[in-house]
C-alpha cells in the first residue's frame, strides 16, 4: 500500500468527497439549529414586548401572598417566590423519597413473590402487576384522592388506632417525637455505638480475610445497638417526648399530619411503580443461571446463605440499571401532584406562581431545570453504585 | 423355557397425583408454604367477595337518575347515562357517526396489516399512514365536502384520548428514527445536537412539557400564527415521545452486527441507502415490541392533558363526578376509566409479547 499512499488522489467532484460532505452537513445542521433558536428568540422578544412582560428573575424577590397547605420549612404568605420555590422543591423531594423507599420494598416483595414456588402467591403477584401497571398513574392518584381519602369521615368521626393515629378526610394524624432534656446524651451514645459497630465490622472483615474465621457480626451489632442506647434510656430517662394529636373543637391539634394529597400521591406512585420494579426484580433473579445455585449448594452453603452471597449480588447487577430508570420515572411522575393540588414543584411553581406573575419562560425554565437536575443526580448516583458492584473481570 | 412376565406397574401413591398431589406440590409443600397459602387465601377473601358484592351483586344497573340507585352497591346507571359524553366529549350528538366512521375506517384499513400472508405490507402500511390521517381529519374536523365544522375544542372523551395517542405515535416515530440515526452518527456536531435533544426531553416530566407547550409556545410563534389547545398539546407530546422512540430505535441499531454496515458499504451504498435498505429494516423489526411499549406508555400519559384543560376520557369522567346531580359517583367513574384504560393497555402489552415471540427469529448470538 506504500506505493499508492503518496500517489495523487483521483480527482473526483468536491461534492462526492466524504470529508467535505461531512463538514457541509454539520455546518448546515448547526446553522439550522442556531437560526431556529434565533427565530424563536426574536419572536419571544417581540411577543414579550407586546404584552409588556419584563423578563428576568427579579420577580423571585416579590412577596407571594398565598398560603401553602404543606411546608417543610417555615413559610408565611408574605414570603418571597424564591421561598415558594424551596417549599415546592422540598415537597417534591419528600414525595419522591417516600415513594422510592416504599416502592422498592413492595416491588422486591412482589418480584420475589412472583417467582415463589407457591402457585397461589405467584398468581396473586402476577394479577397485581398486570392490573396496576396498566392503569395510568394519574388515574390512580385521582382515584385515591377523590374516591378514597376525601370520602373519609370528618375529624369528629375519625378512624382511630389506639388513640394515637387518626385517619379522616383532612389527613392522617400521628404522634410526633420531640427531643427531651436527655436527648443530647442519647444522641451522642447512639452515634458512638454506630461508629463502634462500623469499626467492629472493619476489624471482622480484616480478620476473616486473614484467618478465615467468621465473626457473628449481625447479632453482635444488633445486641450492641439495643443494649447500649437502652441502658442510656434507663439511666437518663426517655430521650423523646411524643406529641399526641388530640381532638379539640372541630380539628386535631398536635402531632404530625399527613395531608390527604400527600397520602394519595405516595400511595398511587408506590403501587404503580412497585409493579414495574417487581418485573425488574423478577427478570434480574431469573437472569442468574440455575448452575449458580447448584454450585453454591454443592459447596455446602445453606439456602439462605446461597441467596445472600451468590444469587442476590449477581441479580443486583441486572436489576440496577432498569431500577434506576424506574426511580427516575417515579421522581418525574411525582409532578402529577398538579392533578390533585399537592403543593409540589409543578403545581406551586408552574401553576400558581406562573399564573400570578405571568413570567412563563423563567418559571418553566426553572421547573424543567429542577427535574433535569434531579434526573441527572439520581442517574449519577445509581451509575456510581452500578460501577461499584459491576463485575470486575480479570 | 421359562418366560418372565413383569407385574404391571403399581399406580403412583395417591398423594402425589391428581388434584391432591398438585395441591401438595404447589401449595402445601412445607410449613412455610402452607402459611403463605393461607395468607394468600385470606387476602383473596378480604378483597374479592366485597368487590363482587359492590360491583355486581348489589349494583344498580337500570334507571335514569341518581334516585334509581337504591341498592347498596355501585351505581352503574351513572356510567350508562353519561356514556356518550365519556366516549365523544362535547362532539355534537347528531354528528357522532363521523367519529364512528373514522374508527371503523381505521379498523378496516389497518386490518390487512395484521394478516401475515399479505404481500407488499410495508408499501401498503406507508400508504395507509399517509392517506388515513387526511381522511380522519376531514371526517372529524369537517369543513370540506359539505361536512360542518366541529372545532377541536368540542372533541373529547375516549375519542380525544385515541386521537392524541395515535397522532403522538405517528408523529414521534419518524422524528425518533431520525434522532436515533443522529445519535449514532459519526458527525460530532449532529451527534451532540441529537444527544442534547434526547436527554433534555427524557429528563423532564411530560407535565412540564405540556405546561411549556401551552404557555410558552404562543410566545415562540410569530404574530398571526396560532395553534389551538389540542395542537399545542400534540406538539408537546410528539417532541416528548420522539426522545423515547429514539432510545428504543437506538437499541435496535446497536443490535445490528457491524458486518451488516460493512457489507452495505462494500456494496457501494451511501449512508441513506445503507440505512434505508439494509440497517433500518432489520433494526425496526427488532424494536417493534419496544415501540409498542412506548405506545402503551404514551397511551397512559395522554391522561395528563387534564392538566392543561383538555377533556379526554379521564377529564370527562372527572367533570361528570362533580356534577351536582351525580355527586358521590367518584368511585364508579374512576373504576370505569380504569377498566377502559386497562383493557387497551393490557391488550397492547399482550400483543407486544406475542410479537416478541414471533419476531424473535434471527439475531440470537
Amino acid at each position: 500500500m506504500h506505493t499508492t499512499a503518496n500517489a495523487p488522489r483521483p480527482r473526483g467532484s468536491l461534492l462526492n468527497d466524504p470529508q467535505v460532505r461531512a463538514w457541509a452537513f454539520q455546518i448546515i445542521a448547526v446553522i439550522a439549529v442556531v437560526a431556529l433558536g434565533w427565530f424563536l428568540f426574536q419572536n419571544t422578544q417581540a411577543n414579550l414586548e407586546k404584552r409588556g412582560i419584563i423578563s428576568g428573575f427579579a420577580f423571585l424577590n416579590n412577596s407571594a401572598g398565598f398560603g401553602i397547605a404543606q411546608h417543610l420549612i417555615d413559610y408565611t404568605e408574605s414570603d418571597s417566590y424564591s421561598r415558594v420555590f424551596l417549599v415546592g422543591l422540598l415537597n417534591t423531594l419528600l414525595v419522591s423519597f417516600i415513594g422510592i423507599v416504599l416502592a422498592s420494598i413492595l416491588g422486591f416483595l412482589l418480584g420475589v413473590a412472583r417467582l415463589s414456588p407457591n402457585w397461589l402467591i405467584s398468581k396473586l403477584a402476577t394479577v397485581y402487576i398486570e392490573i396496576f401497571r396498566n392503569i395510568p398513574p394519574l388515574l390512580q392518584i385521582l382515584f385515591w384522592y377523590f374516591a378514597v381519602f376525601l370520602a373519609l369521615p370528618g375529624p369528629r368521626q375519625s378512624l382511630g388506632v389506639g388513640e394515637m393515629f387518626f385517619l379522616n378526610s383532612r389527613g392522617l394524624y400521628m404522634p410526633a417525637p420531640g427531643p427531651s432534656e436527655s436527648f443530647g446524651l442519647f444522641a451522642v451514645v447512639l452515634l458512638a455505638t454506630i461508629v463502634g459497630i462500623i469499626a467492629l465490622g472493619r476489624w471482622a472483615k480484616k480478620r476473616r480475610e486473614a484467618t478465615g474465621q467468621i465473626f457473628p457480626l449481625l447479632w453482635t451489632s444488633l445486641a450492641l445497638i439495643v443494649v447500649i442506647p437502652g441502658l442510656t434510656v434507663l439511666i437518663g430517662g426517655n430521650p423523646l417526648v411524643w406529641s399526641v394529636p388530640e381532638l379539640t373543637g372541630f380539628n386535631f391539634r398536635g402531632g404530625w399530619v399527613m395531608i390527604p394529597e400527600l397520602m394519595a400521591l405516595t400511595l398511587a406512585l408506590t403501587i404503580y411503580t412497585a409493579a414495574f420494579i417487581a418485573e425488574n426484580v423478577r427478570s434480574g433473579i431469573m437472569a442468574v443461571s440455575h448452575g449458580q445455585t447448584e454450585a453454591a449448594r454443592s459447596l455446602g452453603l445453606r439456602p439462605g446463605v446461597t441467596l445472600r452471597l451468590v444469587i442476590i449480588p449477581q441479580a443486583l447487577r441486572v436489576i440496577i440499571p432498569p431500577l434506576t430508570s424506574q426511580y427516575l420515572n417515579l421522581a418525574k411522575n411525582s409532578s402529577l401532584a398538579a392533578g390533585i393540588g399537592y403543593p409540589d414543584m409543578v403545581s406551586l411553581f408552574a401553576g400558581t406562581v406562573l399564573n400570578q406573575t405571568g413570567q412563563a419562560i423563567e418559571v418553566i425554565a426553572i421547573t424543567m431545570s429542577v427535574y433535569l437536575a434531579i434526573s441527572i443526580s439520581i442517574s449519577l448516583l445509581m451509575n456510581w453504585y452500578n460501577k461499584r458492584i459491576a463485575l470486575t473481570e480479570r | 423355557m421359562q418366560t418372565h412376565t413383569f407385574k404391571p406397574d403399581l399406580p403412583p401413591p395417591r398423594m402425589s397425583v391428581g388434584a391432591v398431589g398438585w395441591l401438595k406440590a404447589n401449595l402445601f409443600s412445607n410449613w412455610f408454604n402452607s402459611l403463605l397459602t393461607l395468607f394468600a387465601l385470606y387476602l383473596i377473601w378480604l378483597v374479592v367477595p366485597p368487590l363482587l358484592q359492590w360491583a355486581i351483586i348489589d349494583a344498580n344497573w337500570v334507571g335514569s337518575t341518581r334516585a334509581d340507585c337504591t341498592q347498596e352497591g355501585a351505581c352503574w346507571v351513572f356510567i350508562q347515562q353519561r356514556f356518550g359524553q365519556f366516549m365523544y366529549g362535547f362532539y355534537p350528538s347528531e354528528l357522532r357517526w363521523r367519529v364512528d366512521a373514522t374508527l371503523w375506517l381505521a379498523i378496516v384499513g389497518a386490518a390487512p396489516l395484521f394478516v401475515p400472508q399479505m404481500p407488499r405490507k410495508a408499501f401498503y402500511g406507508l400508504g395507509f399512514l399517509v392517506i388515513y390521517p387526511v381522511i380522519a381529519w376531514c371526517l372529524l374536523h369537517g369543513g370540506v365536502f359539505g361536512l360542518s365544522v366541529v372545532s377541536t375544542s368540542q372533541w373529547g372523551g375516549l375519542m380525544l384520548t385515541l386521537v392524541i395517542a395515535s397522532v403522538g405515535i405517528t408523529g414521534a416515530l419518524p422524528l425518533g428514527i431520525l434522532l436515533a440515526l443522529g445519535r449514532r452518527s459519526n458527525l460530532p456536531a449532529i451527534k451532540v445536537i441529537c444527544v442534547t435533544f434526547i436527554e433534555f426531553w427524557r429528563g423532564v416530566p411530560l407535565i412540564t412539557v405540556l405546561f411549556m407547550s401551552s404557555v410558552m409556545l404562543p410566545l415562540f410563534l410569530p404574530e398571526g400564527m396560532h395553534f389551538d389547545k389540542l395542537m399545542r398539546a400534540l406538539i408537546g407530546v410528539i417532541l416528548f415521545q420522539s426522545a423515547y422512540i429514539a432510545e428504543v430505535v437506538r437499541g435496535g441499531l446497536q443490535a445490528i452486527p457491524k458486518g451488516q454496515y460493512e457489507a452495505a458499504a462494500a456494496m457501494g451504498l451511501g449512508y441513506w441507502r445503507m440505512m434505508g435498505l439494509v440497517i433500518l429494516p432489520q433494526a425496526l423489526k427488532l424494536v417493534i415490541p419496544g415501540i409498542v411499549n412506548v405506545f402503551i406508555a404514551l397511551f397512559k400519559d395522554t391522561s395528563l392533558v387534564i392538566i392543561i384543560g383538555l377533556f379526554d376520557l379521564l377529564n370527562s369522567i372527572k367533570q361528570a363526578t362533580t356534577d351536582p346531580a351525580w355527586l358521590g359517583m367518584a368511585t364508579e367513574g374512576y373504576a370505569f376509566a380504569a377498566l377502559v384504560f386497562w383493557i387497551f393497555c393490557f391488550g397492547m402489552s399482550r400483543y407486544s409479547l406475542h410479537l416478541e415471540r414471533k419476531l424473535d427469529t434471527g439475531h440470537k448470538r
